[in-house]
């Protein structure tokens, strides 16, 4: 059986010409098998590689695309007509080509050992010789070099990105090294830039990692950022969050975004140039102390390795320019019931950064943006009590009220005495519990959330509150040496 | 070679100006010899892309069906389409590239901040590697004007 098949302009040089073309087939697949036995050239415009239609050549039967009836297997009767129709498709790839042009330029090759190294990456054509050579020529910066920043620089020197930037100023905690990769139990009171440099270099000696002691600022973001091609966070708070997005909106930087809490996770990749910005998602920050951070509401440890992970992929993904990256689409990944969730985001036309009258052009004070100053607790005026003083008052016998706001768990790992369990958040229910008349002394981790107790306290009438300045922390450490620290 | 009249030209950067920040999209009509191209004119398109219209723009298979039929109803040669670059030169990108097709005519107009700047002209080369830019004559003359906005389905 024959049906005619409609052939588009640019592909009649390879018909002789002919604009229609009888061919025989019962179905749209053998009708196309048949066509290009016939004209050859048209293979490599109709099909790729790996001889799979190409996305923009659609196959219609009458007025069906195929790809809505049996696809290829579609049946065919006589009078049927096949026609093939492109949709026109184009634009550029900021982040990708600009790296190509890198590797042009600077006429970037892999040696011997490179060659040897990534072999499991160039026998693969999604990456091959040419991917390989555009991670070289790359440039990624990592905001954080904690649980995020561990999978997220240990899988991007491995995979041989030329240059890595970390930005971090902390030191390595106990606390750390359950979940921070980079750094081990040896590394404890290191630098984290120290311990992750060495890291990395053990991993791959080929990445230049170039180092940035200093918290990400107003004022220095743009001189960090500037020189890179792509920023990937792992930051742990909103201040550093809205900073870094805004400066990638204001350099038309890609962002490769990640954020854990406890058993949740999420990732995407924020791209103004071709999507949503942080802020289309989260125009304004949540209420200070409505997130807590991996110290306060805790991590499991593995799920900053996943999360950074895929941020990982994602940074691979556009460096190569091969995929689908996250651009416009979230992942939320919940560990306990591995359930992962994908949402649709839409930029936002009223974007105040990105859409189309944005109203911030410059970088602004974040830390204020956040209303952090005063929720956090540190600059909440309370009466205070040192643990020194607390030590000496109950050596004296004085009848003190010790009110642990922290949460049950913690408490379970340490307390002072017989400290009274009431959390910050169940205060107002069980305020009757307390009573006036005592001295009472409220204490939590460090003393941000105490504060923010007896603040609540007094303006409801206590008058003899006061926090202990440091929490349990410090009473561990300079008190009762006895007690666990977490 | 193509010929291409400055007011045919100019329309093209103006369109290219009119959705900055967004990419615009057309047909080209006209007619062909061995290798010139000679432009009669062009069709203004609706970027039927439904985001990251920033970089980059989608002709339907309806719109390019339309196109085709315009061209015969015109007695033209659909040649082409054009598309502008917001922020970024007028040479194909490696995304260009691989949703080319053959010997059609690719005119890329650049509009940084706005402003329509270098208009270049591109066709496939037969073994898909790449794009071989084509002289721009533009010439003087009238032409037939294809009715802008008609409604495509």
């Amino acid at each position: 059986m024959s049906v005619r098949v409609l052939i588009p302009t640019p592909l009649r040089a390879y018909t002789e010409k002919r604009d229609t073309i009888e061919v025989d087939g019962n179905t749209a697949g053998e009708v196309l098998k048949n066509l290009t036995g016939k004209y050859s050239q048209l293979q490599k415009h109709l099909f790729d590689d790996r001889g799979n239609l190409r996305s923009y050549v659609n196959i219609y039967i009458n007025d069906e695309d195929i790809r809505y009836l049996q696809n290829e297997e579609t049946g065919l009767k006589e009078t049927d007509v096949v026609s093939i129709v492109p949709s026109i498709a184009g634009g550029t790839d900021a982040v990708v080509e600009e790296i190509e042009e890198k590797v042009k330029s600077r006429n970037i090759r892999l040696s011997n050992e490179e060659i040897l190294r990534y072999s499991r990456h160039l026998i693969m054509p999604e990456v091959g010789m040419e991917g390989q050579k555009k991670l070289k020529a790359a440039s990624v910066l990592m905001i954080g070099a904690g649980g995020l920043g561990s999978p997220l620089g240990m899988y991007l020197a491995a995979a041989g990105v030329g240059r890595l930037g970390i930005v971090d100023f902390d030191v390595v905690d106990e606390t750390n090294l359950h979940r921070q990769l980079l750094h081990g139990s040896n590394d404890v009171g290191r630098s984290k830039l120290e311990s992750a440099k060495e890291t990395i270099r053990n991993i791959n000696p080929n990445v230049l990692v170039e180092t940035y002691e200093t918290r990400l600022t107003s004022e220095n973001a743009f001189e960090i950022l500037k020189d890179y091609d792509l920023i990937v966070d792992g930051t742990d708070n909103f201040p550093t969050r809205y900073l870094v997005n805004d400066a990638c909106v204001l350099l038309g930087k890609p962002y490769v975004y990640g954020s854990i809490f406890r058993f949740e996770g999420q990732v995407t990749v924020f791209d103004a140039k071709n999507g949503p910005c942080y802020r289309c998602l989260y125009p304004t920050p949540p209420p200070p102390g409505l997130v807590p951070s991996c110290a306060e509401g805790g991590v499991l440890g593995v799920l900053p390795g996943i999360i950074g992970s895929l941020q990982a992929l994602e940074a691979i993904k556009l460096i190569i320019g091969n995929g689908e990256p996250l651009i416009g689409r979230l992942i939320l990944f919940d560990a306990l019931k591995f359930k992962t969730r994908e949402l649709k985001l839409h930029k936002n036309p009223d974007c105040p950064i990105c859409g189309d009258n944005p109203s911030i052009h410059e970088l602004i004070d974040y830390e204020q943006f956040c209303g952090i100053s005063y929720e956090d607790g540190r600059d909440i005026i309370v009466d205070r009590i040192s643990a020194d003083e607390l030590k000496q008052k109950l050596d004296n016998n004085e009848d003190i009220f010790l009110l642990d706001v922290r949460e049950p768990n913690e408490y379970g790992i340490n307390k002072i005495y017989n400290g009274y369990l009431i959390t910050l958040n169940d205060l107002p229910d069980r305020i009757s519990e307390l009573d006036s008349s005592r001295e009472i002394v409220a204490y939590c981790k460090v003393g941000g959330r105490s504060a923010r107790a007896v603040d609540f306290l007094r303006k409801t009438g206590f008058k003899k509150v006061k926090n202990l300045i440091g929490g349990i922390d410090t009473w561990a450490t300079k008190i009762d040496r006895s007690l666990p620290r977490y | 070679m193509i010929l291409i009249t400055g007011e045919i030209l100019e329309r093209i950067k103006i369109h290219g100006e009119k959705t900055y920040n967004e990419e615009c999209c057309g047909a080209i009509f006209g007619t062909s010899y061995n290798n010139d191209r000679k432009i009669n004119d062009i069709l203004e398109f609706e970027n039927e892309k439904e985001d990251s219209r920033q970089n980059r723009f989608l002709i339907s298979p309806a719109q390019y069906n339309f196109a085709e039929k315009l061209a015969k109803e015109k007695n033209l040669e659909l040649l082409g389409f054009y598309h502008s670059h917001p922020n970024h030169p007028a040479v194909p990108s490696r995304f260009d590239l691989d949703h080319a097709l053959p010997w059609f005519l690719y005119i890329i107009v650049s509009v940084n901040n706005g402003k329509a700047e270098n208009v270049n002209a591109w066709i496939l080369k037969e073994e898909r590697s790449g794009f071989t830019q084509q002289a721009i004559k533009v010439r003087a003359g009238a032409r037939t004007r294809i009715k802008a906005g008609s409604e495509v389905n």
